[in-house]
C-alpha cells in the first residue's frame, strides 16, 4: 500500500513538476554557465579568457574557442579564481604547462624588448622629426632664402597654367 | 573544353603582359612613340584575355565541372548559383585569378583615362603594371592553376564550399578588398615611372592623386565589409581580432591614408617629395606582403587560407624582385631629401607631417607585432603570441593623438598659420568636447559609473565633429547656398573626418559598454541584460537547403514591449559535416542585440551567449562615410578636367 | 650622406626578406613543450585494467621511456598504433597515458590492436594531461632515466619522425643511463 502510494505520488509529481518548473522559471532568472561566488571574479575571468590563447587553435582566444583544450584551461582558470589565486599566478600556472605561447600580451623580457620598445622609439623619432621641421624651422629658415627653394614663383605659375589651377584651400 | 579555353586565354594574357612590360619601356628610352603607344592597346588586350579566362572559370563552376580540381574542392551541385559564382574566389587559385583580372582592369583604366599624361610617363606606368601582371600570371600558371584537371577520375560530386563562406560577405568583400590592394599598384607604377624618368613634381602628384584616392576608397570599404562579415558570421560578436590576415589589410590602408595626405602637400606645395614616393612604394609593397603572409601559411590565422610552402617561395621571390627592385631604384634615383623646411609652426604641412608620422608609426607597430612571433621563432627565442592587448596598447594612444591633430589641422593654412587664428577657433570645440566627455559617460552607463574609455571616446568624437562644424560655419556662414561653392575635395575630407569621428564613437562605446553574458537557459527561462529581457522558449530542429539546424527562439522585450524575436542557429552542413554557429542580431543605430546558440547542456537547457553592444553599428557606418568621403574627394573638378597636357613628350634620360 | 638615408628602406626590407625566407621553413602551428628539460609532473592515477593499483611518477622507473598519450576517440592514434607495436617489439619502453577515455573501450582497443605499453595510466579527466601541457592526442614524450622530459612530439610518431627526431636522442639517453 505505501509502495503503491509512493508510485502514484512519483508519477503525479513527474507530471506536475515540469509545469511547476516552467511556472517558476518565469520568475527566476537563468543562471550563468560559469557561476562565480563573487561578481568581481566573473569580470577577471572574462578578462583572462580574452587575453589567453588556445594552444591548439588557429589564433583564437580561450573565450572564442570551443576546443576541448580551451575548455580544460577555462575550467582551470575558474577553479584557480575561486581558490583566490591572483591573475599572475593563473597565467604562470598555464605558461609553465603550455609555454609563453598562450599569452596574447607577451611578457616584457630580454626576448621581447624589441617588440615593446621599438614602437615607443618610433614615436620619439616621430616627435623629434616634427619638432625639428616645425619649430626648429626658424633657425633653419635663416639658412635658406625663402620657400622658393622648393618651387619658384615662375615654376608655380607654369604649374598652374599646366593644370588649370583652381583651389580653395 | 571551356577549362582549356580559359587556360589558353591566360597564357595569351601572359604573353601580352610580357609585351606590355617590355615594348613601351624600351620605346620610352629610344623615343619610339609607336612603341610607347602600344602600351594601351596591349593593356586592353590583356584585360580581354584575363576576362575570358575568368569567365571560363565561372562557367566551369556554373556547369558543375568537377573534373576541375579547383571546382571539385570548392563547389557542390546543391550550392545556389550565386554562391557558385562567388566560390570562384573562395580559395587560393581562383582568388588569384580575380587579382589578375582586377589588376588588368586597373591597368586598362589607366590606359583609357590618363591619355592627357605625357606619353613617356604613361608608357612607363603601363609597362610597370604589365610587369606586375607578368608576375601574377606566372604565379597562376606555374603554381596555382585553377584549370587543373582531375582526369580520368573525375568525381561525381564536389566537396562543397566552406559554410563560413556561403554568405553575401564572400560575394562582395574579397572583390572590394582586392580592388583596394591591387589599386595601389597604380600609384606604385606612377612612382616607379617617376623614378625612372627622374621627373617628380607637383604635376605628377596631381595626376596620381585620384588613383590613390580610388584605391584607398575600395580598400576602406573592403576592410569595413570584412569586419562586418566577421562580426555576424563568426558568431562571437567580435569585429576586429588583430589577426595577421586583418593586420595585412590594415597596414596598406594606414600607409595609403598617409600617402593620400602627403601627396596633397606634394601637389600643393611641392614638399615631402621623396617621402610621398616612398609611401606609394610602401602601400603596394604592403599589399603584396599581406598577400604573401596570408597565403604562404607562414603565420597562423583564424581566417585560414589553404597554404602551400612552394607557393610561399614563389611569392617571396616575386616580393624580393618587385619590392627590392623598387626600393633599390628609390635609393639610387630618389630625390634627395630636403634638409630644411619651407614651412613652420602650425602650418598645414606640419599637421600633415604629424598625420604621416602617426600613421606610419602605427603601421610599423602593427608590422612588428605581426611578424615578431616569426622573428622570435627564427632566432630560437621561443614561440610567443602577440595579440590584441599588445596592439591596443599602442594603437589607442596613437589614434587619440591623430584625432587631436585632425581637429587642429582643419584650421591651418599652407606655409604658416598665425597661432592667434588657431587659438581663436579651438576653445569652443575643446570646451564642448571636455564637457561632453565628462558628462555623457554617466548618462550612458546603466549603473551611472564613469568609464574612462567612454569619456575619451566621447571627447574625441565631439572634438572632431565640433572642429569640423566650426570650420564649415566659417566657410559657409549664414548662407547655406555657399556649400555648393565648396570643392568636392574639401567636402570629401570633412565627410571622411566626420566618418572617422563616428567610427571612433562606435569602437570606444561598444568596448566600454559591451555586455556579454554566457547563460544556461532552459525553455521558459528569462534573463535581463542592460534593460532588455530575453525570454528563451526552446530549440527546434529546422532544415535549410544544404544544412539542418537547431534553431532557438528568443523573445526580447523592453518594459513589456516587444523589441525583437531572434532565431540563432547551430547549423550542421550535410556535405562537409561542419557545425556552424549562426548568430541572430537585432541591429539599430544605438545598440545591437547579439544572440548566439551554444551547446546543449543537461536537462533540456542550452548554453546561450547574449550580448548587448551599444553603438557597434557606428563602426561600419562611420567607416563607410570615410570611404564615401574619399570617393567625393576623388571626383573633384580639377581631376575630371582632362585638358591635353601642354608638355611635349620629352625623351627622358 | 643624404643619399645614404635613401638606402635605409632597402636594407630593412632585405633583413625582413631573410626572416621571411627562414620562416617559410618553419611550421607556425608546431608548439614546443614548456616541459622539455623539466621533470615529469607528479601524479597519482589508476592503472588501466587494474584500477585498484595506483600509479605515480615513480613508476616510470629509472629507465628511458616514451610516454604516449592516446585515446580510442582519437583517429590519428589508429594510424600511429602499428608503429608503437613495432617499437615495443624492438625493446623500446613505452608507457601509455590513456587520455579522457573509457576503460572498457581502451582495453578492447589493446586487445584488438596489440598492446605495446608496459602499463597504461588512466587519465579520465585529463588532469595529468593538463600538467603535461597536452593539447590533444596523440602526443609522445621522451623521458630520461632521471625522470626529466627531453623531447615532445605533437601528432603521430611514424618511421620518419622516429628516424629523424627521436632515435638518436633515445640511443644517447640509453647510453647516459648505462
Amino acid at each position: 500500500m505505501p509502495v503503491y502510494f509512493l508510485k502514484l505520488l512519483l508519477t503525479a509529481s513527474l507530471l506536475i513538476l515540469p509545469l511547476a518548473f516552467s511556472e517558476r522559471s518565469e520568475l527566476l532568472a537563468s543562471t550563468e554557465v560559469v557561476e562565480f561566488s563573487d561578481p568581481q571574479l566573473r569580470k577577471r575571468y572574462y578578462q583572462l579568457v580574452q587575453e589567453l590563447r588556445c594552444p591548439k587553435c588557429q589564433n583564437q582566444n580561450l573565450a572564442d574557442s570551443n576546443a576541448p583544450i580551451s575548455k580544460d584551461m577555462k575550467a582551470q582558470i575558474y577553479s584557480m579564481l575561486e581558490a583566490k589565486n591572483t591573475d599572475d599566478e593563473i597565467k604562470q600556472h598555464l605558461v609553465s604547462r603550455y609555454s609563453e605561447f598562450v599569452l596574447y600580451r607577451p611578457e616584457v623580457n630580454t626576448n621581447t624588448w624589441f617588440l615593446w620598445f621599438a614602437p615607443l622609439c618610433l614615436v620619439f623619432v616621430g616627435v623629434f622629426i616634427v619638432w625639428r621641421y616645425a619649430f626648429a624651422g626658424g633657425r633653419a629658415q635663416s639658412n635658406i632664402k625663402s620657400d622658393t627653394a622648393v618651387l619658384t614663383d615662375k615654376q608655380q605659375q607654369q604649374l598652374s597654367q599646366l593644370l588649370g589651377e583652381d583651389d580653395n584651400s | 573544353m571551356i577549362a582549356e579555353l580559359g587556360h589558353f586565354a591566360l597564357i595569351i594574357a601572359l604573353a601580352m603582359a610580357v609585351l606590355q612590360s617590355v615594348v613601351p619601356m624600351v620605346g620610352s628610352f629610344r623615343g619610339y612613340s609607336n612603341w610607347m603607344r602600344l602600351g594601351s592597346s596591349l593593356s586592353i588586350g590583356q584585360l580581354l584575355f584575363v576576362a575570358i579566362s575568368f569567365l571560363c572559370l565561372v562557367m566551369a563552376f556554373l556547369n558543375d565541372d568537377f573534373s576541375l580540381k579547383y571546382v571539385s574542392q570548392n563547389s557542390n551541385t546543391a550550392l545556389p548559383d550565386h554562391y557558385k559564382i562567388s566560390a570562384v574566389w573562395a580559395a587560393h587559385e581562383g582568388s588569384l585569378l580575380l587579382w589578375a583580372l582586377i589588376l588588368a582592369g586597373w591597368t586598362a583604366a589607366v590606359a583609357l583615362f590618363s591619355r592627357s599624361l605625357p606619353l613617356v610617363l604613361i608608357a612607363r606606368i603601363l609597362s610597370v603594371l604589365g610587369a606586375i601582371s607578368v608576375g601574377f600570371a606566372l604565379f597562376l600558371l606555374l603554381t596555382s592553376n585553377p584549370f587543373e584537371r582531375l582526369l580520368p577520375m573525375a568525381p561525381m560530386e564536389g566537396a562543397d564550399l566552406n559554410p563560413l563562406l556561403q554568405d553575401i560577405g564572400l560575394i562582395i568583400h574579397p572583390p572590394m578588398l582586392y580592388m583596394g590592394y591591387v589599386g595601389f599598384a597604380v600609384p606604385f607604377a606612377f612612382a616607379i615611372a617617376a623614378l625612372i624618368g627622374g621627373q617628380f613634381d607637383s604635376a605628377w602628384a596631381r595626376w596620381s592623386r585620384p588613383w590613390i584616392n580610388l584605391a584607398w576608397v575600395f580598400l576602406t570599404i573592403g576592410i569595413t565589409l570584412g569586419s562586418w562579415w566577421a562580426y555576424y558570421e563568426l558568431g562571437w560578436g567580435g569585429w576586429w581580432f588583430w589577426d595577421p590576415v586583418e593586420n595585412a589589410s590594415l597596414m596598406p590602408w594606414l600607409v595609403g591614408t598617409a600617402l593620400m595626405h602627403s601627396v596633397s602637400a606634394t601637389e600643393k606645395r611641392g614638399v615631402f617629395r621623396s617621402w610621398t614616393l616612398l609611401l606609394a612604394i610602401f602601400a603596394f609593397s604592403l599589399s603584396l606582403l599581406g598577400t604573401f603572409l596570408v597565403r604562404s601559411g607562414i603565420l597562423t590565422s583564424v581566417h585560414a587560407f589553404a597554404s602551400d610552402p612552394e607557393r610561399g617561395v614563389f611569392m617571396l621571390m616575386f616580393l624580393a624582385i618587385v619590392i627590392g627592385g623598387s626600393l633599390m631604384l628609390f635609393a639610387l634615383r630618389g630625390p634627395a631629401m630636403q634638409k630644411v623646411a619651407a614651412y613652420s609652426g602650425w602650418s598645414r604641412e606640419v599637421m600633415l607631417l604629424i598625420n604621416n608620422v602617426i600613421l606610419v608609426s602605427a603601421m610599423t607597430m602593427i608590422l612588428i607585432g605581426t611578424l615578431y612571433p616569426l622573428v622570435a621563432d627564427v632566432l630560437e627565442l621561443g614561440k610567443i603570441s602577440v595579440g590584441p592587448p599588445y596592439f591596443n596598447f599602442f594603437f589607442v594612444p596613437l589614434t587619440f593623438g591623430l584625432v587631436v591633430a585632425m581637429g587642429i589641422a582643419v584650421f591651418t593654412k599652407w606655409k604658416s598659420t598665425e597661432s592667434r587664428l588657431i587659438l581663436s577657433k579651438i576653445p569652443v570645440p575643446l570646451l564642448l568636447a571636455i564637457i561632453c566627455g565628462g558628462v555623457f559617460p554617466f548618462y550612458l552607463a546603466t549603473d551611472y559609473s564613469f568609464s574612462i574609455v567612454a569619456g575619451l571616446t566621447v571627447f574625441m568624437t565631439v572634438w572632431l565633429t565640433a572642429t569640423i562644424a566650426v570650420d564649415l560655419i566659417d566657410k559657409v556662414g549664414t548662407n547655406i547656398k555657399r556649400v555648393a561653392r565648396l570643392s568636392y575635395s574639401y567636402l570629401g575630407m570633412q565627410l571622411a573626418h566626420t566618418g572617422l569621428a563616428i567610427c571612433v564613437l562606435g569602437v570606444g562605446l561598444s568596448s566600454a559598454y559591451d555586455q556579454t553574458r554566457e547563460l544556461r537557459m532552459a525553455p521558459g527561462d528569462n534573463a535581463e541584460i542592460a534593460g532588455y529581457t530575453f525570454n528563451f522558449s526552446g530549440v527546434n530542429p529546422v532544415a535549410g537547403p544544404n544544412f539542418t539546424a537547431f534553431q532557438a527562439q528568443i523573445k526580447v522585450t523592453q518594459d513589456r514591449r516587444l523589441v525583437a524575436n531572434l532565431y540563432p542557429e547551430k547549423r550542421h552542413y550535410n556535405a562537409g559535416g561542419q557545425v556552424m554557429t549562426e548568430a541572430a542580431i537585432d541591429p539599430s543605430l544605438t545598440r545591437d542585440i547579439y544572440v548566439s546558440l551554444g551547446e546543449p547542456l543537461t536537462g533540456g537547457a542550452w548554453a546561450l551567449s547574449l550580448q548587448v553592444k551599444p553603438f557597434v553599428r557606428c563602426i561600419w557606418l562611420g567607416a563607410i562615410m570615410v570611404g564615401l568621403g574619399g570617393l567625393l574627394a576623388a571626383t573633384d573638378r580639377r581631376y575630371r578636367r582632362r585638358k591635353k597636357s601642354q608638355t611635349k613628350p620629352a625623351v627622358a634620360s | 650622406m643624404k643619399r645614404v638615408a635613401l638606402f635605409v628602406p632597402l636594407v630593412v626590407f632585405a633583413i625582413l626578406t631573410l626572416f621571411l625566407l627562414k620562416g617559410l621553413e618553419r611550421d607556425p602551428t608546431e608548439l614546443p613543450s614548456a616541459l622539455v628539460g623539466e621533470s615529469f609532473p607528479i601524479f597519482t592515477l589508476p592503472s588501466l585494467g587494474d584500477e585498484q593499483r595506483l600509479l605515480t611518477e615513480r613508476d616510470l622507473g629509472s629507465r628511458v621511456v616514451l610516454v604516449n598519450v592516446w585515446a580510442t576517440w582519437c583517429f590519428a592514434c589508429r594510424i600511429e598504433h602499428p608503429m608503437l607495436n613495432q617499437l615495443a617489439a624492438q625493446g623500446v619502453n613505452i608507457i601509455g597515458l590513456n587520455y579522457k577515455d573509457q576503460n572498457d573501450k581502451a582495453l578492447q582497443w589493446l586487445e584488438q590492436k596489440g598492446n605495446p605499453y608496459l602499463f597504461n595510466i588512466v587519465d579520465a579527466n585529463g588532469i595529468l594531461g593538463f600538467d603535461l601541457g597536452v593539447t590533444g592526442a596523440p602526443e609522445t614524450y621522451l623521458v630520461d632515466a632521471s625522470g626529466t622530459i627531453r623531447y615532445r612530439r605533437v601528432g603521430v610518431v611514424d618511421q620518419r619522425i622516429w628516424d629523424e627526431e627521436i632515435k638518436d636522442l633515445y640511443q644517447q639517453l640509453i647510453g647516459e643511463a648505462d
